[in-house]
């Protein structure tokens, strides 16, 4: 099955990482880098995405199109990046998901086929 | 009657799981066996009582579902070679029911789902019989076992038992659904006791049937023997009109001593396997209450210690307020005390920590507190029972 593994940064998570000195940051780095070479198989498509202020959200309603800026309104929580994986099942995109070293929010979806 | 229907209840619970768990593996679809085994199971409770409960339950339960199968799935013919195959009794993997219980109490599922679901799947009971048990609208269960079932197949979670290297998150789930059915059934806060009765046996049915599929899991036999311990002691629980006993007037004649010996040796099976656990300490606590013959022979050093060991696996305010009661027992209501003001700010809206703290403070010869105390107690328990053991107190300190 195809899923969709969404990391979701959180803006404490922003704060920790901003406070890392350069050779903390760079390790966190590595480890992303590990957690990919290690899952290579299974990861059909990646794409990380700019940050959050780049984001701009479009609204329909009623038949009108409210164009904001951000990902959503006072959203504390935002999409970084995403991963496809093709994997058998839930529970081996979760062992995935457990190993994820950086951001504390990996939501999971299956791709509709 | 209720003879009856508990036989019924029993029949269904024992070939209704087992019915489920076969052709869940052969069809592979975890909704369409579901489904079948519903049909049968609510035929048999629809004819049973008047027909009698056949010779082979089992056998009848399931040619209703495979009839019941081939007329749905005509078309399929994926399905309908699968059930055309079919035999009764499968040949036996027993460990079928467990890899379904797995499968009910998926995390991806939110905890009533898996309740829901488990009592359905593994337990045969029907949507109605969900609903009475606990006091929600039939509809209310109906949706959330249509959604989890949809879950199930749409996100893909598997039917499998997890492998070792999760087995102990993934069992931690299991337990949790049990102990939280065993619970609903035996602290009840619903006036209607035969339902609640019910889950409690349904709970102790579950926890027995993992016990006998996973013989080697100490928190397993814990559990268990937890139930079992609470259950030995039902009978002192209440008194003839219904009203909470509470431990230290409780008639400890009226315990089952029998169950209490064969619930201990069970635990000491589990505790032979050096893994203590929550559900171990607190089937050991629970053990103390049960062979102290008299209150006033309670082992509240080894329960203290016991309490101790819990807090490192369950660091939790809940733990530590029960911990205090055996403090109190050990070193005085002033060391108890001064241990609860630690939990102030966290079980400021728990019911317990108040009546706990109106109990010290009385001891310690502060009734004006106390009664306070007893009367925010009050203000937050809904539990009929327990709103009765506080008003009584309350009422024996107006005379006094």
């Amino acid at each position: 099955m195809k899923y969709v593994l969404m990391f979701v940064e959180t803006e404490d998570y922003a704060n920790e990482l901003a406070a890392m000195g350069e050779a903390e940051r760079g390790a966190a780095y590595d480890e992303v880098g590990r957690w990919f070479a290690e899952h290579d198989a299974r990861i059909t498509r990646h794409v990380h995405l700019q940050p959050a202020h780049t984001a701009t959200t479009v609204r329909l309603q009623d038949g009108r199109a409210e164009v904001s800026d951000g990902p959503f309104v006072e959203g504390k929580e935002i999409v970084s990046g995403f991963v496809e994986v093709e994997v058998a099942d839930l529970d081996e995109a979760l062992a995935m998901a457990r190993s994820w070293p950086a951001c504390p929010i990996v939501e999971i979806r299956p791709a509709a086929s | 009657m209720s003879t009856t229907h508990d036989e019924l209840a029993r029949v269904v619970r024992e070939h209704a799981g087992r019915l489920a768990a076969s052709l869940v593996h052969l069809l592979g679809d975890f909704a369409a066996a579901e489904d079948l085994v519903q049909d049968a199971v609510e035929a048999a409770l629809r004819r049973w009582p008047t027909e009698g409960i056949p010779e082979r339950p089992d056998a009848w339960l399931f040619t209703v579902a495979r009839r019941r199968g081939l007329d749905v799935l005509r078309r399929q013919t994926r399905y309908r070679d699968k059930l055309a195959q079919l035999q009764w009794p499968v040949p036996g993997e027993p460990d079928d029911r467990l890899r379904l219980v797995f499968t009910c109490c998926h995390p991806a599922l939110p905890r009533q789902a898996q309740i829901a679901l488990t009592l359905r799947v593994v337990c045969g009971l029907t949507t109605g019989q969900i609903a009475a048990a606990f006091l929600v609208p039939e509809t209310t269960v109906a949706r959330r076992i249509t959604r989890a079932k949809r879950k199930i197949t749409d996100a893909g979670i598997p039917y499998r038992i997890p492998g070792d290297d999760e087995l102990p998150d993934r069992l931690d789930e299991v337990l949790t659904v049990v102990y939280l059915l065993f619970n609903e059934g035996y602290l009840s806060s619903t006036p209607d006791r035969a339902h609640s009765r019910r889950l409690a046996e349904d709970a102790e049915w579950l926890a027995a049937s993992l016990a006998w599929l996973m013989p080697r899991e100490p928190e397993v036999l814990g559990l268990l023997a937890l139930i079992r311990l609470h259950e030995a002691r039902a009978a002192a629980r209440f008194d003839d009109e219904g009203r909470i006993v509470l431990l230290p007037d409780q008639d400890r004649s009226r315990y089952d001593h029998d169950a209490i010996d064969a619930a201990t040796q069970l635990l000491a099976q589990a505790a032979a396997r050096h893994r203590a656990g929550p559900y171990q300490l607190q089937a050991a606590i629970v053990a103390c209450h049960a062979e102290a013959p008299t209150w006033a022979d309670t082992d509240w050093a080894q329960i203290l210690v016991l309490y101790d060991m819990l807090l490192q696996h369950t660091p939790n305010p809940v733990v530590r307020l029960n911990r205090a009661v055996a403090l109190r027992h050990v070193a005085g209501p002033a060391v108890a005390l001064g241990e609860l003001d630690g939990l102030a700010a966290t079980l400021a809206d728990h019911h317990l920590y108040h009546a706990t703290r109106a109990e010290l403070l009385r001891a310690l010869g502060h009734p004006g507190p106390a009664r306070e105390a007893d009367l925010r107690a009050l203000e937050l328990t809904t539990n009929p029972a327990q709103r009765a053991v506080l008003e009584r107190r309350l009422d024996a300190r107006e005379w006094s």
